[in-house]
């Protein structure tokens, strides 16, 4: 019997990504809820290089990073695959897996921002990123992310835009406009009705009460 | 400099490209294979080093710091930056998902990627985690003037050594690279930028790759500069030094 636990944060759009991973490959987990304030001895030993959350630990060994720990799930567990078999979709998918990370680094500075300032000045960060997902994505043979099936790109992005529209709740501002982003915009709105998807997404009242709680102690440490 | 065992089928494998410039499994004609790249990009060099591993003919594009080809532009949209392959017409970006494109698609020994998805994953941790610290941290060193400015870089660096010394450790399990036997991901991850390490040596006047305190790095990375698939692509420093002169190094610290 395989012996997999996951340490993460129920609020947490990384450790969000390999749950939604596992849930989709029905592969039955230990949830491990770590306090972000108080990290476990345990989760420091398995990660010590950035003592943060997701961690999968898979028999007693530890895998850091979201994507990485989706990629490892996805070699052990072929049913449902999220990556291509071809070489060339790939490495079109691990791209823009790269480039969900790299916008996340956008979304940051928007929950960090403590003035009218940098708030907007993030936003047109995220909105430039978005841009480019919107035009390079989607469109005449373009498939980027799943059509009728979840892929790895859909799992990449699919948190990232979860804590977008907890960020529009929380702080009053819209960000996916659906007239600057209407395929995104579509896709989210199917994405987030996939019955595994439906099921497994933090409350939104509860994310919104969350990040408003979070960004205050930020802003008061910084 | 301690002699490096190179295996029998390895060493019987480069006489044979030696001699007939073409393996059997991947013949591929110089045309259909294309690296715009920079002499002096750590990124391009992973990619150089991956292709020779498979033995791959490829054309080489060069690209000038200052104006950006068309070709790169069209090639890749999204971050306007090199390496980009160009396989069959159709653009590969981002040096890490170059690589793993290149063993995936020329699967004949050696394989840069461990064979089980446990090492897989730790190789790209470790990979990621070299793209994450180090070259971030280079660039301001470079771009900040004052001894007090750059410190906390240079702290950051030191600890990636660190790391990387107990890595190599784990991941070698006794043989010469991280990959095993043969150079591998997280040989070339790191491995190429060995040359602008010692370019920051060389300008700052301090060594960072010290026997006494990473004595199996440091012999590891002679024996890297050595082997085959990477000797002659690890540019020299002053080269380097000299370079990053022209370089806008606070500019490049704001992409992202």
């Amino acid at each position: 019997m395989t012996d997999i636990k996951l340490h993460g944060f129920w609020y947490s759009p990384f450790t969000l990504r390999v749950k939604w991973t596992l849930k989709l490959k029905g592969i039955p987990y230990e949830n491990i809820e770590e306090d972000r304030y108080n990290k476990s001895a345990q989760l420091l030993q398995y990660n010590p290089v950035y003592k943060r959350t997701p961690v999968l630990v898979h028999d007693g060994k530890p895998l850091c990073e979201s994507m990485i720990i989706v990629e490892y799930i996805d070699e052990i567990w072929p049913q449902n695959p999220l990556l291509p078999t071809h070489s060339y979709h790939k490495a079109l998918a691990r791209f823009w897996v790269k480039y969900a990370d790299d916008t996340f680094s956008a979304v940051a500075s928007l929950v960090r921002s403590s003035n009218g300032e940098e708030q907007e000045k993030a936003i047109e960060k995220i909105w430039e990123h978005l841009k480019v997902v919107e035009d390079q994505c989607f469109g005449d043979g373009k498939n980027v992310f799943g059509g009728d099936t979840i892929n790895i790109v859909d799992i990449a992005f699919g948190p990232l835009i979860t804590l977008l529209v907890v960020l529009e709740d929380a702080l009053g501002v819209k960000i996916l406009d659906d007239e600057k982003f209407p395929h995104l915009h579509s896709w989210y709105n199917n994405f987030k009705d996939v019955p595994i998807i439906k099921e497994n997404l933090p409350d939104q009242d509860k994310m919104v009460a969350f990040i408003k709680v979070f960004r205050e102690k930020l802003i008061a440490s910084s | 400099m301690s002699m490096v065992k190179v295996p029998l089928v390895t060493r019987m494998s480069m006489q044979f490209n030696k001699r007939t410039n073409s393996n059997p499994i991947c013949m591929v004609k110089s045309s259909e294979v294309k690296l715009i790249g920079k002499w002096s990009s750590s990124y391009t060099i992973r990619v150089k080093i991956a292709l020779n591993m498979k033995s791959l003919e490829y054309e080489n594009i060069e690209e000038t710091l200052k104006h950006k080809s068309d070709l790169l532009l069209h090639s890749n949209p999204v971050y306007a930056r090199i390496p980009v392959l160009i396989h069959r017409d159709r653009p590969i970006s981002e040096s890490l998902v170059i690589v793993e494109y290149i063993d995936e698609t020329w699967p004949t020994p050696p394989s840069i990627l461990p064979s089980h998805p446990y090492d897989r994953a730790l190789a790209r941790f470790w990979a990621t985690y070299i793209d994450d610290k180090w070259f971030p941290s280079m660039k301001c060193i470079f771009a900040f003037e004052a001894e007090e400015e750059r410190k906390p870089y240079f702290e950051v660096l030191e600890e990636v050594l660190e790391r990387m010394e107990d890595a190599f450790g784990k991941c070698s399990k006794g043989e010469p690279f991280f990959g095993g036997d043969t150079i591998g991901f997280i040989d070339i991850a790191f491995g190429s930028f060995l040359g602008w390490l010692s370019a920051v040596e060389q300008k700052f006047e301090r060594k960072l790759l010290i026997e006494a305190k990473f004595p199996a790095l440091v012999k590891w990375a002679e024996r890297f500069a050595v082997d085959p698939a990477v000797k002659g692509l690890i540019p020299e420093a002053d080269k380097l030094v000299e370079l990053s002169k022209s370089i806008k190094w606070r500019a490049a610290i704001e992409k992202k």
